[in-house]
């Protein structure tokens, strides 16, 4: 990773002292800000923003969750709050367009702010990536490390079911001339990786089986050597369960901003 | 003198159907207000595409094409039974095939080759449901009456299919005979029921009249019946897919129902200008937040619940289920259909509703707290029933009214008041990972 080009990324508050208008908003999340795999995520998804001249800012200390976890946990009252206090900051900078590299917060900022007076153009961070390369923007090395090699995609629920896009990441394997092969349950009908409704933060109830484990041995079934992956969440139950197969040195579980951004020439 | 009594069960029968139809209507009405008045082309189209045009059933094929079979024969076979009717008003026998020629012979051969492919397609459903270990057919919640109910569905259908049949080979037979040709005009054309027509050979002339009688007779006795069973069953399907498809949801499914009632609270709490007796509306105060009987249910959540038949496709896809919890969205649907109808027998005896709840009484806090919100239940209803928004209002029901979520819940929700995160990080440290 490229560490010292982060060091670069402005926020709001520093872009609008200096008069600018940043193209984009990347609103980082929770995972992307705190979670050490994630970051990871974050990091890489800059340095393609980087590298294709995007202008763009993080809220930073004013991001806070979008409320998430705790709609589904079924607390509407804090999910309310959180969310008209993220509308206040946004509003306040005249933010009209935002990415983001978890289907959660997309979700959430697509569908449940304008109700609450945010209205955004919001796009998931392998929407704007796909744009950013067919626009000629971002540009991918097609004799890539990828090529000819196995990678499935995991469709997360809150950019597959929920808001209908199972096109995007896998458009952006195929830029990698990687070969995309499906799960047995992909897109419409694609599994939970078991982190969604708030799960990620208590234990499962009482079953035979955890959910990641049931997934992840769907992934594996393909032979896969990559399982990529839209969602910082989903990305930690399946790394989690590749691990539990005792599969880590086998198969390597990445957000697809980490497999463009290993690619791209620079 | 047959024509009245045909007229008197079938008023009868038509009275009772009302009478059970107002009685859904009601409960039905127990349900909050959502309004669903918006959108009024897009709905029409979702419903002729979902319902009338059976789009999800074919996700399954098997499944699919033999439910089309039997929906397509059961709506074709019915046109039939224009006629049935009218010929037992007016004492008439197959009153219309002077006026329809050789279309007559044309719907009514039609009609046998339908009843023939329903009979085969209904036979393979019995097999499914008895021989073949299909996952979703031997969950827990079908046990009991919901397993009966399956078969005697099939049963009826397979039963009204060979009564039409055997009406249609002696009517057939009848016309052939000498005896006959007065009354039993040789109309119509019989390309299955003529294979069964030989079995009367050797039959005396009012025997054979007698077979057909009572055929024609219990087929539209037991079709009577069977739109009066419908009330007790399952099979509600055949006539609420309909308004099912058409009052669903159409937002994405991502996007979750929004709280006027949090939202007025929410402004109290952030304006401190407000005036907290001025802005409060009359209508939310005596309302809960979240749902906790189906009277906090919107009318939707509860025609959902009667329309659901219960085939499991969402639970065959629940990832909780799949993985051993307890957690079904069927269960979810037939649990919010039992309550219903027990507090509804409660109205129709002039009683208060009693103590029970859907929430504990039916619906356990285990089966809640495992569902991971990932919506495959809602996509894989054939007819846009959606039981994770039953799930969604009452977990808000629990955090909000009871503030009893699972603890590690109550832990991620404090971090996120205190902190703005789901983990107990500061706020400030927000940008750390571009320094690192």
């Amino acid at each position: 990773m490229m560490d010292n080009t982060t060091n670069s990324v402005q926020t709001m508050a520093e872009m609008t002292q200096n008069g600018v208008s940043p193209e984009v908003l990347f609103w980082v999340g929770c995972a992307g800000s705190f979670d050490d795999r994630s970051k990871k995520i974050t990091k890489a998804f800059v340095e393609l923003l980087q590298s294709a001249n995007v202008s763009f800012a993080v809220l930073g200390p004013e991001e806070s969750c979008t409320g998430d976890p705790a709609k589904r946990s079924g607390n509407e009252f804090l999910f309310q709050m959180q969310a008209s206090t993220n509308i206040e900051v946004l509003n306040g900078y005249q933010v009209k367009k935002i990415v983001t590299a978890c289907p959660h917060c997309f979700n959430t900022l697509k569908n449940e702010y304008p109700q609450l007076g945010g209205q955004y153009e919001v796009l998931h961070h392998t929407q704007f990536l796909y744009q950013l390369i067919e626009e000629g923007r971002l540009k991918i090395d097609s004799k890539t490390e990828y090529k000819g090699k196995k990678i499935t995609f995991h469709d997360p629920c809150y950019l597959g079911r929920a808001n209908k896009e199972y096109d995007a990441p896998r458009a952006l394997i195929k830029k990698l001339n990687a070969e995309l092969v499906e799960m047995k349950s992909c897109k419409e009908k694609g599994l939970c990786c078991g982190a969604g409704g708030a799960q990620m933060f208590k234990d499962a109830e009482k079953g035979d089986k955890e959910i990641n484990i049931e997934r992840t041995e769907q992934a594996l079934e393909t032979n896969s050597e990559i399982i990529a992956a839209g969602c910082p969440f989903c990305n930690t139950m399946l790394h989690d369960g590749v691990t539990n197969k005792e599969k880590e040195s086998k198969v390597a579980v990445l957000d697809i901003s980490q497999l463009l951004a290993q690619t791209e020439s620079l | 003198m047959s024509n009245v009594i045909f007229t008197i069960i079938f008023f009868v029968a038509i009275g009772l159907f009302i009478r059970n139809t107002r009685r859904i209507i009601r409960n039905i009405k127990l349900g909050r207000k959502s309004d669903r008045s918006d959108q009024k082309i897009k709905r029409w189209k979702h419903m002729i595409r979902v319902a009338l045009g059976q789009s999800k059933m074919t996700v399954r094929p098997i499944a699919g094409l033999l439910h089309i079979i039997v929906y397509v024969g059961f709506i074709v076979i019915n046109i039939e039974l224009l006629e049935i009717v009218l010929d037992g008003f007016l004492g008439t026998h197959r009153v219309l095939s002077p006026y329809l020629g050789t279309t007559y012979d044309v719907l009514i051969a039609t009609f046998e080759i339908f009843a023939f492919l329903v009979i085969i397609a209904v036979t393979v459903f019995w097999l499914r449901r008895n021989a073949m270990r299909i996952r979703r057919f031997w969950k827990p919640e079908i046990k009991g009456w919901p397993k009966k109910d399956a078969d005697y569905i099939l049963y009826i259908e397979l039963v009204l299919m060979f009564l039409f049949l055997t009406m249609n080979a002696s009517d057939n037979w009848l016309q052939q005979h000498p005896d006959g040709q007065s009354y039993y005009t040789q109309v119509g054309h019989f390309p299955i029921s003529s294979w069964i027509t030989p079995i009367f050979d050797g039959m005396s002339y009012a025997a054979v009249v007698s077979i057909e009688r009572t055929s024609w007779w219990l087929h539209i006795i037991g079709i009577l019946a069977f739109l009066n069973y419908l009330y007790y069953s399952k099979h509600l399907h055949i006539l609420l897919a309909f308004p099912n498809t058409f009052y669903a949801n159409l937002n994405p499914l991502g996007k979750f129902s929004h709280s006027e009632a949090v939202a007025d609270e929410v402004k109290l709490m952030l304006d401190p200008s407000a005036d907290p007796y001025a802005s409060t509306p009359v209508e939310n105060e005596q309302q809960s937040f979240g749902a906790a009987d189906v009277k906090d249910l919107n009318w939707v959540q509860l025609m959902n619940a009667y329309s659901c038949t219960e085939c499991g496709r969402c639970t065959d896809v629940c990832p909780a289920n799949q993985t051993g919890k307890k957690l079904s969205p069927r269960k979810i649907m037939m649990d919010t259909r039992d309550r219903l109808e027990q507090a509804g027998k409660q109205l129709d005896q002039g009683l208060e509703m009693d103590n029970n709840t859907l929430l504990d009484n039916y619906i356990s806090r285990e089966e809640l707290w495992a569902c991971t919100t990932c919506n495959a239940c809602v996509e894989a209803c054939p007819i846009s029933i959606d039981p994770l928004s039953i799930i969604m209002d009452m977990r808000q029901y629990l955090v909000l009214e009871q503030s009893s979520a699972p603890t590690e819940l109550n832990a991620m929700m404090t971090n996120i008041e205190n902190n703005g995160a789901p983990w107990p990080f500061n706020q400030q440290d927000r940008l750390n990972w571009s320094k690192e």
